[in-house]
């Protein structure tokens, strides 16, 4: 298991030493001082009406949710960016051929690299989920229901897409990789919004339409479970936002998207490890 | 026959094929512990493909090999392996202290040992005054001797080094050597894959010639190794009857105007030939003497038309 540790190690320095973790927080904190100004004129603006107060909690909820969205897409986007060139990469530079001779089963290679960018990305979240969630508590009050388990599954979604990069990077240079890991998640952004659109317009096909896109990449569907959890069910009720709680991803989808993120990781191991290096 | 504990490397017709493209045809040597051995061969003559199966990063088609006693794909036995690829590159993001220690690492040392043989080993290759500072900055020949320092820090059995020399001034190069001497005097084997023929030569106790994915011959270097010498000589008055006399010491002679030349199996017939010649009545100016180098063997074998 020492290998596992060593390569962790390494991968995590490499995130901490390289500008790409430094640029999207510097991104992250421009998206909060947006987010935070647009939270402050909110509230401005509510205090020259009369409004009632369930309302008002209903728009300022949501606006959390716009926050935390946005807190998720850059994640998913750092972790994409990140992590396509991490095996590709190697493998094409020849960088891999002296590690893969050292004393280090390949498994261990993999796994290792994989949990240090797990941890990078859990810091990452951790330090623009707090700091959103900080912003909108210090400007209106409003708080998320189930702040913790939002945040894994959040995390949770980032490491699927990790997944599909460590999958394809064992197969495919990292410019292929890099455009099937984000097509694959342009095809669960898009299943999301059908499956939520559907609550709506009461179709079959597109709930079908949906329901395939989330099976064929289920990040997505983990970030609508977060949604879930995030809001309280008065916030949820609010119709028209597109977080409103209209199509939940079941536990059973959680557990799938758990199953996908287990298979593509093992699948991962198993290709790197018969490869030709 | 030497028992097999004795070869650091024994392998039995390796095979490697890319689909219908055959990389290695049939790989069969041995290679003695304690040697410095000398891998080479044209380009796409199979000589990396033959390393990387060596060291596992290629699964061979077909053939057995083992390397320290160990089937090939064992990784234990890697604790005693150490390996530079050719054109070694790595994380520029480190320092050269801090990619020597990776490794050292990933090689299984202890932190003890580490501290002590990081700086030693870095010292050794010429980067004492570099250990801090980032691969970023470094030029290929420092990258080259940091990539030596790596496959080296753990004093393995069996060092692996693929083009060791190839970003290098003289200076370096003739650092290398002396490291690969140094390797060996502390009983470690060394195979080295280079395309500077004169490098082997002065180095390598052993090489073998690889030639379309086979082994062509494997020669033992060193003092007199040369099958043949080549003698010039320029002189007056040589005549038919002189150069067929000469039969008794040389393999061959031909004369061609003014020159005579002729192949001999050592340089101890030379004055037996001198008196010979002088005897039939020949004024003799120059005798020449011209050792078959590597590379006349590397020509012989693989043909003119073949580059490097």
């Amino acid at each position: 298991m020492n290998g596992v540790w060593i390569m962790a190690g390494i991968t995590w320095r490499e995130a901490l030493r390289r500008k790409i973790l430094w640029t999207a927080l510097v991104a992250g904190a421009l998206l909060l001082a947006v987010f935070a100004a647009a939270m402050h004129l909110q509230v401005l603006e509510f205090q020259g009406r009369a409004m009632s107060p369930f309302v008002r909690y209903q728009v300022e909820a949501g606006m959390l949710m716009i926050g935390l969205y946005t807190c998720d897409l850059l994640a998913v986007v750092l972790t994409i960016l990140t992590s396509i060139d991490t095996i590709a990469g190697e493998i094409g530079s020849g960088t891999i051929q002296a590690i893969a001779t050292k004393p280090v089963a390949r498994w261990q290679i993999v796994l290792g690299k994989f949990l240090g960018f797990v941890a990078m990305i859990a810091a990452y979240v951790a330090v623009t989920y707090a700091a959103t969630i900080w912003v909108a508590r210090a400007t209106t009050g409003v708080l998320p229901q189930h702040p913790l388990l939002g945040y894994l599954l959040i995390v949770f979604e980032c490491v699927i897409a990790l997944a599909l990069t460590f999958l394809f990077g064992t197969w495919f240079s990292t410019l292929t990789n890099g455009v099937l890991v984000l097509g694959l998640q342009g095809v669960a952004f898009m299943g999301g919004w059908l499956e939520q659109v559907s609550g709506f317009s009461q179709s079959v096909h597109i709930v079908t339409l949906g329901i395939a896109s989330s099976l064929l990449m289920p990040g997505e569907s983990v970030w609508r479970r977060a949604a879930y959890e995030l809001q309280t069910q008065l916030a949820g009720s609010l119709s028209f936002s597109p977080f409103a709680n209209v199509s939940i991803p079941s536990l059973l989808a959680m557990g799938y998207a758990a199953a996908y993120l287990a298979v593509a990781l093992g699948v991962a191991v198993w290709h790197f490890q018969r490869r030709d290096l | 026959m030497t028992a097999s504990a004795d070869f650091a490397i024994e392998t039995h017709n390796l095979r490697k094929a890319f689909g219908p493209q055959v990389a290695v045809r049939d790989l069969s040597f041995v290679v003695p512990r304690g040697e410095i051995f000398g891998f080479l061969g044209p380009n796409g003559a199979g000589k990396s493909t033959s390393i990387k199966m060596l060291l596992g990063l290629v699964r061979p088609t077909s053939g057995s090999a083992t390397v320290l006693g160990a089937p090939l794909g064992d990784v234990e036995v890697r604790r005693r392996i150490g390996f530079l690829p050719e054109d070694f590159r790595f994380y520029e993001w480190l320092t050269a202290t801090e990619l020597v220690r990776f490794h050292g690492r990933l090689a299984g040392m202890s932190a003890g040992r580490l501290r002590t043989r990081v700086p030693e080993v870095i010292d050794m290759v010429g980067l004492a005054s570099h250990r801090d500072r980032k691969l970023r900055g470094f030029s290929k020949g420092m990258l080259q001797r940091i990539g030596l320092a790596q496959a080296i820090v753990h004093e393995p059995e069996l060092v692996f080094l693929d083009e060791p020399t190839s970003g290098l001034d003289p200076m370096g190069r003739r650092m290398v050597r002396d490291i690969l001497r140094a390797e060996r005097d502390r009983g470690a084997t060394v195979f080295l894959n280079s395309h500077l023929l004169s490098e082997i030569e002065v180095t390598c106790d052993r090489v073998a010639f690889i030639k379309d994915g086979a082994i062509a011959t494997v020669r033992e270097l060193g003092a007199g190794w040369q099958d043949e010498v080549r003698v010039a000589v320029r002189a007056d008055g040589v005549t038919d009857a002189a150069v067929s006399g000469l039969s008794r010491w040389t393999t061959w002679a031909r004369l061609d105007g003014p020159e005579l030349r002729f192949g001999a199996s050592s340089e101890q017939v030379l004055p037996e030939v001198v008196r010979h010649l002088v005897g039939a009545g020949a004024d003799i100016f120059q005798v020449t003497l011209d050792r078959m180098s590597l590379e006349d063997v590397f020509v012989q074998l693989v043909g003119e038309d073949r580059g490097l």
